[in-house]
């Protein structure tokens, strides 16, 4: 088990620096760069900030400098934030996406781990058909039109809630709701479906006639091996889910990492670009670890050499 | 007498299939609203032209009529700011929309079938590699890659046969329109990862059967196996990932429309008409609503669909 661990944490590193460089490729490879803005520099001044960022060598030796101080962790400065380092960026920003998401992903686990559940005990009931209805709209809505409509409800009609503005409980609750609805969905359908195979199984027969209560049979038994689909979904979402989800934070106005990439991305600012990457990319493989590690413990079938 | 003869024919894997789709009414209510939609914005937007004289890029010449109007009798989902009715709007989005379904779908479903189904009957070393590098791909923001692939074959790079498919299924060959058309196949390109995924894992489960083993021993080419005798056998699973890639495909559409990287006007899609009509939401809801819901609809009866063939294709892991 400690040997599995150590061989997949030291695979992260290499496997974030190949991800590193297939981006730097891609971001080479579009034509156009952070200095091809509308508003043209002077080419003495760009010649000289050219000159500052090394950008003045040739390909190959830009990307041995960038790849060694990466490898030190150390990103560079941003081209559009002037002085201000990627990892400086990455810190002060991380927190409110992680804020919402971490939020955001413990309402949909409590909001789809129970109506999943209830679904497949109760199936074909009128709560299974009307949970399973709603978790299919939460796939088919939007949250770019989900945000809006509960903003339009609850801040301009009701005046219940504040439709933006970062601070407090009453900010965070509009974009932690639209943030979950679709992940409650997911894991609401994933629930159902895994707890409905293992009731099924031979396991909970053999529970069943050994004389356990009901009870016991669905909160020792069943749940544990029901919960493993959304095992595997929760890794990579709860990953993309810290680093941010665009759409929530634009339409809420939250300063987090989600927004802050994508406009990294249309400045092509690369050094913020290729931090941001390889946070993400080093975050869901950490996330896909923890899964692995945590199957063992829900299935006792899994083992790892 | 020939009208006697009843022609007995053997209960299909397909022909089953259907049988049970049928009894699915929730399935069975998603492929009625998908039929309407595709009828709808092929003929719809021909009648609303002749009916009321109105299109996608009508702005009317009169100065009082430019301007936002609620849902009337003559508009009957209103207009947006530029007086631009969105019904015909919406139609004529519902198009791009569902084109963006197919295509991004038939371009992921080409790659990720070949690129699994190769991975998965080569296996060993070269599996593993390859899907590595899916691996990988995962981790690459595909909204880079969008751009990239936009940036690099954008403008007059674009190849010539996006241009003429843009001519041919759009009518029209202007730049715009094969911007559009080069959006759907960038999204193909950064969709097929999962359909690889799927399609290895049938692969795996079927190339040591006898049948390849049979191929195998008849001759028949890697290429032959993996093609003509494997991939057919995977197609249950292939089917139903492929209606559920659409609905995923056109919401990420619909998300690169509303960040400005999608369609641009006076071209729309749902995606695009619903992000116009977010900035507008606390004055004119209309302009949001009408494109939202019919697009929540459409993704609705697609899940909806995709879940009831799953359950028709493959019985043995009946869920729902």
């Amino acid at each position: 088990m400690l040997s599995f661990i150590i061989r997949r944490l030291l695979i992260i590193i290499p496997m974030a620096l190949l991800v590193v460089t297939l981006t730097w490729g891609l971001v080479r490879i579009a034509p156009g760069n952070f200095y091809s803005a509308e508003k043209k520099l002077p080419p003495a001044v760009e010649a000289n900030i050219r000159k500052k960022y090394g950008l003045d060598k040739p390909w190959y030796t830009q990307y041995g400098m960038m790849m060694s101080n990466i490898v030190r962790g150390d990103f560079g400065d941003s081209l559009k934030y002037q002085g201000q380092s990627v990892n400086e960026i990455i810190r002060r920003h991380l927190p409110y996406s992680a804020v919402i998401g971490l939020l955001g992903y413990l309402l949909a686990l409590a909001i789809g781990l129970t109506a999943g559940t209830v679904a497949a005990l109760k199936q074909n009931s009128g709560f299974d058909y009307g949970s399973m209805s709603l978790a299919m709209l939460g796939l088919s809505v939007p949250n770019f039109v989900l945000g809006p409509i509960l903003v339009l409800i609850f801040s301009f009609w009701l005046y219940l809630l504040p439709p933006g503005r970062w601070g407090g409980f009453s900010g965070i609750v509009l974009p932690v709701i639209t943030l979950s609805a679709i992940y409650a969905a997911y894991i609401a359908r994933l629930t159902r479906a895994g707890m409905l195979e293992v009731m099924r199984s031979d396991y909970i027969r053999t529970a069943r006639a050994k004389g356990l209560d009901e009870k016991t049979v669905l909160l020792r038994h069943a749940i544990r091996g029901g919960l493993i689909p959304v095992l595997s979904f929760t890794g990579p979402a709860l990953a993309a889910l810290l680093a941010g989800t665009v759409v929530v934070e634009k339409v809420f106005a939250i300063p987090g990492l989600g927004n802050i990439f994508i406009q990294a991305v249309l400045n092509r600012d690369e050094p913020l670009i290729l931090g941001v990457v390889a946070f993400l990319s080093i975050l869901i493989m950490i996330f896909n670890l923890i899964v692995d590690i945590a199957y063992g413990f829900l299935d006792p079938r899994i083992r790892y050499e | 007498m020939a009208e006697n003869i009843e022609i007995v024919k053997g209960a299909s894997l397909w022909r089953d299939a259907w049988r049970r789709l049928r009894r699915n009414k929730l399935a069975m209510f998603g492929l009625g609203v998908i039929a309407f939609m595709i009828v709808a914005v092929i003929i719809g937007p021909a009648i609303i032209k002749w009916t009321t004289g109105y299109t996608y890029d009508f702005i009317p010449t009169d100065r009082d009529l430019v301007k936002a109007m609620p849902p009337s009798f003559r508009h009957l989902m209103g207009t947006d700011d530029a007086g631009r009715d969105i019904f015909a709007r919406v139609l004529q989005g519902g198009r791009i929309s569902l084109m963006v379904g197919v295509i991004s779908t038939t371009v992921s479903l080409i790659i990720g079938v070949s690129y699994g189904a190769t991975a998965g009957y080569l296996g060993g070393r070269i599996d593993n590699l390859m899907m590595r590098i899916v691996d990988i791909l995962y981790s690459i923001p595909y909204i880079l890659i969008v751009i990239v692939l936009l940036s690099v074959f954008g403008g007059p790079s674009t190849p010539e046969w996006i241009q003429w498919l843009s001519t041919t299924l759009g009518g029209a060959g202007n730049q715009g329109l094969s911007q559009i058309f080069l959006l759907f196949f960038a999204l193909g390109l950064v969709s097929w990862l999962t359909m690889a995924r799927v399609v290895r894992g049938q692969i795996l489960s079927l190339k040591n059967q006898e049948f390849v083993l049979a191929a195998k021993a008849t001759g028949v080419s890697t290429f032959g196996i993996i093609f003509r005798h494997l991939v057919p056998n995977a197609l249950g699973p292939v089917i139903v990932y492929a209606t559920l890639t659409v609905p995923s495909v056109m919401l990420t559409e619909a998300f690169l429309s509303y960040l400005g990287l999608g369609v641009q006007p006076p071209y729309a899609s749902w995606g695009s008409l619903a992000s116009d009509g977010v900035k507008n939401i606390a004055i004119f809801p209309w302009q949001l609503l009408f494109p939202g819901l019919t697009m929540a609809l459409t993704l609705f009866s697609l899940n909806f669909l995709g879940d009831g063939l799953r359950d028709a294709l493959d019985p043995q892991t009946r869920k729902f």
